[in-house]
């Protein structure tokens, strides 16, 4: 158990330098000049050699790779261009945001998704089913900023029951778990939730189904169990790949927020990255994304363990 | 010596039945799956309007007029309404099928070839050229792939071309993970050991042996890409990073027409069904396939 825990860690590190040495290309590969958006057009050579030293171009590449990963782990991640403000500020303001938006749709997909799986895999080849499988390709089909869109003329600008855009009454500032800020968050939450709902669904349909066909369950309907013990055998089954799936859904939901949070005009990471990239801010671009991406490989680290905890088989694999 | 009575016997000759090939087989199966066959018209229907849509369209897609502004659905010579320019919409909508649909099946087209290379390659060739080419490819793979699209094109700034490159590159790393573990099976395999043990140069195995075997499931899982990739594509152009104005895509049209949600909204939301349409149809035919060919997942 130990020795598979501590593996698990190691063979994260190499994949997390990784992704930081990514996130750091980035910025070079980026073309046209970096301080494009600060100086002006008419700055002198000189302020321009100021700024680059400041900002560390002049240095060697594996240098300037190095100390940003330094700095980085030490909760530095410099400058933004455009807004002066420290990176991991803006960064750690908008993750809240995004992460409770992105929990909120991780909690109504894996709920509504596990529902119509067991459904359609427990009456599998009735027309249940042909409901439940049909909602969930609609799930992972649609395109869902679009689905944002829809649901904002329907239920902000026609009906007028929700607000169209923003995160509470009061801008980002100041959230409450009350009315007056929940109803901003449900329409995002909705549109966003469809993905992890249709693949919740499939996966545990499938699962139900592979289940059902098994010779334990038909020994223990032999033995005369009702309907609701086979249920509970399932569940206990059914409950890690799920719970699994859902812990990747909510890193998938983390990083792919910004279509959402734009159609929304959400304040988290997405909006942040959306105005990093048009004002061509390369610093809050690059920690904004580490961050997300760092996040989601602690996560995979996180699910991977507590499959590995709930389901002992895995971990021995 | 007896001289044997009668006729000698005949000679009967063995009519071998030909056995239907794999594709027969499979596009037998398919035939009998008649949701699959539906979405596969769909997307046939989608494809022909994607090459010849521009010689039929009613009106010119780039055509402006300030005077018809967001007409509604139904007005004469607008049968779908008008855009925010005054655009004839069913005009674009079908023009726009074209852009939408190249961004997104090249990407996957691109990344089928490349990852099944990669993927070939280091399961074929194992040990140390394995361990240097999944490690990498498991980097890629610690992104979700709508962040790493958004990163890559937002890093590599707006348009067509630099679009094509980010999805290409989010799709590799998982179609060679798909390629990699299928070549490590087949690698395994009685007939392979046979092949090298009579011969035959990794090359002729590669060719013969384990594409034969490892093409079909890279496909399957290919194809349930488009849809994916369909819905990023236009994602990106929806934030301004992919197609730019005037070209008609049905991302950047839901973008453009944005605006128009409080006075002509659902005008706004109609290159959104096209997305979606397409997604679906993609997707329902992908798992039709996926049964057909008898692919685990």
């Amino acid at each position: 158990m130990f020795a598979s825990l501590a593996r698990r860690i190691v063979y994260t590190l190499p994949i997390m330098a990784g992704v930081a040495l990514v996130c750091f290309l980035l910025v070079h590969l980026a073309p046209g000049d970096p301080l494009v958006s600060v100086l002006p057009p008419d700055a002198s050579e000189d302020l321009r050699q100021q700024l680059i030293k400041l900002y560390g171009f002049d240095r060697s590449l594996p240098e300037q790779f190095l100390s940003w990963v330094w700095r980085a782990l030490h909760g530095d991640l410099g400058t933004s261009i455009a807004s002066g403000r420290p990176v991991a500020a803006e960064v750690y303001k908008a993750v809240g945001n995004t992460l409770m938006l992105a929990a909120v749709a991780t909690l109504i997909g894996f709920f509504f998704g596990s529902l119509f799986g067991f459904v359609a895999g427990y009456f599998s080849g009735s027309w249940v089913d042909r409901v439940a499988s049909l909602l969930s390709i609609v799930g992972v089909s649609v395109p869902h900023y679009w689905l944002g869109m829809v649901l904002v003329i329907i239920f902000a600008a026609q009906l007028n029951w929700l607000p169209a855009t923003g995160a509470g009454p009061g801008g980002s500032t100041d959230w409450h778990w009350n009315w007056e800020h929940v109803q901003y968050l449900i329409l995002p939450a909705v549109a966003k939730s469809v993905v992890p709902m249709g693949i919740i669904a499939r996966t545990v349909r499938a699962l139900v189904a592979e289940m059902l066909a098994q010779e334990f369950v038909v020994g223990l309907r032999a033995k005369g169990l009702t309907d609701y013990g086979v249920f509970r055998h399932i569940v206990k089954n059914v409950a890690p790949t799920a719970l699994a799936v859902m812990g990747l859904q909510l890193g998938y939901l983390l990083g792919g927020s910004i279509l959402i949070e734009t159609v929304f005009a959400f304040p988290g990471t997405g909006f942040l990255l959306n105005s990093a990239i048009f004002q061509r801010d390369l610093p809050l671009l690059q920690g904004t994304i580490l961050v997300l991406a760092m996040f989601f490989v602690l996560l995979n680290l996180v699910v991977d363990l507590v499959q590995g905890t709930l389901d002992p088989r895995i971990s021995r694999a | 010596m007896a001289i044997l009575a009668g006729a000698p016997p005949a000679i009967v000759p063995v009519v071998f039945e030909r056995s239907p090939g794999y594709w027969a087989t499979v596009w037998r199966k398919l035939r009998r799956d008649k949701v699959a066959m539906a979405a596969g018209f769909v997307v046939l229907l989608l494809v022909l309007l994607a090459v010849f849509g521009s010689y039929i369209t009613p009106a010119d897609p780039f055509k402006a007029s300030m005077l018809s502004r967001l007409k509604p659905i139904g007005t004469a010579g607008y049968p779908l309404g008008s855009d925010e320019l005054g655009r004839d919409m069913l005009s674009r909508l079908m023009m726009g099928a074209r852009l939408s649909l190249f961004m997104g099946i090249t990407p996957v087209l691109a990344a089928f070839f490349l990852g099944s290379a990669i993927g070939i390659l280091a399961g074929y060739a194992g040990g140390a050229v394995n361990t240097a080419i999944m490690r990498t490819i498991d980097v890629f793979y610690a992104f979700p792939s709508v962040l790493l699209a958004i990163a890559l094109s937002g890093a590599l700034g707006a348009g067509i071309t630099n679009s094509l490159i980010s999805l290409t590159v989010v799709f590799i790393p998982l179609i060679a993970r798909v390629a990699e573990s299928a070549t490590v099976q087949v690698r395994g395999r009685e007939f392979v050991e046979a092949a090298r043990a009579s011969g035959a140069s990794a090359f002729t195995i590669v060719r013969v042996h384990v594409l034969g075997n490892v093409l079909g499931p890279i496909f399957v899982y290919s194809t349930s890409l488009i849809a994916v990739s369909m819905i990023l594509a236009s994602g990106l152009s929806f934030l301004g990073l992919g197609v730019k104005p005037p070209q008609p895509e049905w991302g950047l049209m839901l973008n453009t027409l944005r605006t128009a949600i409080y006075t002509q909204p659902w005008i706004a939301a109609l290159p959104g069904v096209m997305i979606f349409i397409t997604s679906i149809s993609f997707n329902v035919l992908s798992d039709g396939l996926r049964s057909a060919m008898d692919v685990k997942q």
